[in-house]
């Protein structure tokens, strides 16, 4: 259970050729450097080696794949990978403006009601015979109010991100349900909802929810990692006060994140109705915990100012490595799933604490250094 | 706050100054007592206006029935008040409702005959087990409770499905004596009512008089400050999520009484509800201040609103849109009244300077 620090940093060469992995891995890959080497040095402590949680998410992604191949011999075939990959596809989409928000150290829980309602509204709507391209105009417009709505609250009335996300979790959900009612839609299409049974352009084992997230991904990465726009996101996070009298546009930044957050969940609301082709009451009820699951396990920090989107990337692999390999046994069942997801979300914040915590009372460079030896180890006996 | 003060030499400035601050507290005291005041005036036109466009609105079993329909809520709400004003949240209570309500009926099955204050120990005691998880993560792991509560609500709801299985709790395996709990009333008012109301004025009495319920508020004004002051943070943050899922698991009993037919999607998104109605009765959500009777009371009005929007015929898909939206009217509100009273403070405190 003590992996070889070394070892682990040559595993991160080898496993960037796998599919996500790899296209974003140029991307992400100096943000600890400077994310974490700026606070390093405020504290007097080393500059930690690079991509440590990373690293150890590396080494998760191998132990996953052997599990699942282990337990099933189904488990990397070519259905199977894609039967994964369309449903954590969504919600690793989901999780790229999630994991820009809480680098600025806010959050969204809306996100799965804002895909709710864009689905229940598409199936409305397609009920009431509106054509496909008005009612792709309608829907992502629709999203984009209800994210500029938290937005506003947030930045320009001041409120807290939590409250107002709770807040409009409840309303969005109940307009989705007032819209659609217990009504169903199934009718869809089948030249739409071919995005649940063909994989993109052709490629059997790769959905479109995993192709847009890979692009979407390195978008991302690269702005996070190469633009001013991207170190301002830390920088807010880090210290929004600083941040701010150093001229960078905190509201205006905050209010933008909350406003692409509603589209993207809005579109992956139209994507998702048509995977499973039919739209209905409470469809994606829980989205929000497992879209906050899959960005913490990535190592992006709750109170913000640290996170790379290859992290958040390896830990969707991780989860929809996961999740299949236990479906896969007969005994497991996605009611089950959520008791693991929960867990994973509860180690995802723990660990990097309990490693905080094994070292505290010893002076400030000690404790950072014991942190980094047992968050590289994953283990507390020796402190 | 004592704390505070007991370390300072009493020096006759220093008593000067704390006379001079009296001053703003009862600003804030009456800023507070008239925030709850609103509720009770928004309740009032409510019933009202309802009473007047329908007026069997008012009539003594619809009375009963609001009553009853709020004391689980008003219950849940006590709990998530504790641990909303140490400037936590706690988001797993309707999972313990859940989990709770399921267990406890579910003993009639299993254990014929079983006398039923045996069956709220038992919800008290899956309540109990649920909040000492949670405390234990949050005050000892240090970990937002948010994150921790968010996969406790989805962790308890997956072993309540689990234990239920396919299976569910139906009205005819339970005793009378058990559903009539919910039923029974004195002069009109509920028993259930009436019980949820004392164990409110315990929780306001206890909030107000001890230390340890005083200490609940500084630790959500300042967490800081409240460490350096000696508050144990974590031991009172332990205990509030303790008795946040103790009284989620006895509120599971009530819910069992009110509802009969338990399957493991019961008391689904309650936790909503809660935070809803806590915040609408004016309980900051970054702690620090607001009262269990102010809690109760936006209980009161969130019930009272969908049996309202019932009774004028509204359908009851809009219950959820109208507990959200409420929820984001009160903190706009409360944000509003806060920079006031702020703006209000700094310039009595300036004045007193001068």
């Amino acid at each position: 259970m003590a992996p070889d620090p070394t070892r682990a940093a040559g595993t991160t060469g080898t496993a960037g050729t796998t599919g996500t992995a790899g296209a974003t891995g140029a991307a992400g890959a100096g943000d600890p450097a400077g994310g974490r080497g700026w606070r390093a040095r405020l504290a007097g402590g080393r500059l930690e080696p690079l991509l440590r949680w990373e690293s150890a998410l590396v080494i998760a992604v191998v132990a996953v794949a052997l599990l699942g191949t282990s337990i099933s011999s189904q488990f990397l075939s070519s259905y199977n990978v894609f039967t994964a990959c369309t449903g954590v596809g969504d919600l690793a989409i989901m999780a790229l403006p999630m994991t820009l928000i809480i680098i600025t150290g806010e959050i969204d829980l809306s996100v799965a009601s804002i895909l709710a309602l864009s689905a229940e509204l598409l199936g409305d709507l397609w009920l009431h015979h509106w054509s496909m391209g008005v009612i792709f105009v309608v829907v992502l417009a629709v999203g984009t109010l209800a994210g500029a709505i938290n937005g506003l609250l947030i930045t320009r009335v001041g409120l807290p991100s939590l409250a107002v996300t709770i807040g409009t979790l409840t309303l969005y959900r109940g307009l989705a349900n007032v819209i659609l009612g217990p009504a169903s839609v199934s009718n869809f299409p089948t030249s739409y909802t071919a995005v649940g049974v063909n994989g993109f352009l052709g490629i059997s084992w790769l959905s479109w929810s995993v192709a847009i997230f890979i692009v979407l991904a390195i978008v991302a990465g690269v702005m996070l990692r190469m633009t001013s726009l991207g170190r301002s996101l830390y920088a807010i996070g880090l210290n929004e006060e600083a941040a701010f009298h150093s001229g960078i546009r905190v509201k205006r930044i905050k209010l933008s994140l909350y406003v692409l957050s509603g589209l993207v969940c809005s579109a992956v609301g139209i994507l998702y109705a048509f995977e499973l082709s039919s739209a209905t009451e409470n469809i994606g009820i829980g989205f929000e915990l497992q879209v906050v699951t899959i960005v913490l396990l990535g190592g992006v920090s709750i109170f913000g100012g640290r996170g790379t989107i290859l992290g958040v990337a390896l830990a969707a692999l991780i989860y929809a490595g996961l999740r299949s390999a236990l479906l896969l046994t007969s005994s497991f069942n996605e009611n089950d799933f959520e008791v693991v997801s929960g867990g994973l979300l509860i180690l995802s914040v723990l660990v990097p604490n309990a490693a905080a915590f094994a070292g505290r009372g010893r002076e400030l460079f000690a404790r950072r250094r014991a942190r980094g030896r047992l968050r590289a180890a994953g283990v507390s006996d020796d402190a | 706050m004592s704390a505070a003060t007991g370390m300072t030499p009493a020096s006759g400035a220093e008593a000067e100054d704390a006379g001079a601050l009296a001053n703003p507290r009862t600003l804030v005291d009456f800023v507070l007592r008239a925030r709850t005041f609103g509720i009770v005036v928004i309740l009032a036109l409510l019933v009202v206006v309802t009473a007047l466009i329908q007026p069997s609105f008012l009539s003594a079993s619809n009375i009963r029935f609001v009553l009853s329909e709020t004391a689980v809520y008003a219950l849940v709400a006590i709990g998530e008040t504790l641990v909303v004003l140490t400037r936590n949240v706690d988001l797993s209570v309707g999972s313990v409702v859940g989990l709770s309500a399921y267990v406890s009926a579910n003993m009639f099955q299993t254990h014929h005959g079983i006398a039923i204050p045996v069956v709220f120990l038992v919800g008290l005691g899956v309540g109990l087990a649920c909040g000492l998880v949670t405390g234990l993560i949050t005050a000892v792991g240090r970990v937002p409770s948010l994150v921790v509560t968010l996969a406790m609500l989805y962790i308890i709801r997956g072993v309540d499905t689990i234990i239920v299985g396919s299976g569910q709790v139906v009205a005819n395996s339970l005793p009378n004596s058990f559903i009539n709990i919910f039923h029974a009333s004195v002069l009109g008012i509920p028993d259930l009512a009436i019980a949820v109301a004392v164990a409110v004025a315990i929780a306001a009495y206890y909030l107000k008089s001890y230390r340890s319920g005083r200490d609940l508020y500084a630790i959500g004004s300042d967490p800081e400050a409240a460490r350096l002051a000696g508050i144990p943070i974590a031991k009172r943050v332990f205990i509030a999520f303790v008795l946040s899922g103790s009284i989620a698991g006895l509120a599971g009993v009530v819910w069992a009484t009110q509802y009969n037919t338990i399957d493991a999607t019961a008391a689904n998104g309650l936790e909503l509800q809660i935070i809803a109605a806590v915040v609408v009765g004016g309980v900051a959500i970054f702690g620090g201040s607001g009262s269990v009777v102010g809690a109760a009371l936006g209980a009161l009005l969130l019930q009272t609103i969908n049996v309202a929007l019932n009774v004028l015929g509204v359908p009851s898909l809009w219950t959820e849109a109208i507990a959200g939206f409420l929820l984001l009217v009160a903190i706009t509100i409360d944000r509003g009244i806060q920079l006031r009273l702020a703006a209000a403070l700094r310039k009595r405190r300036s004045h007193l300077g001068a």
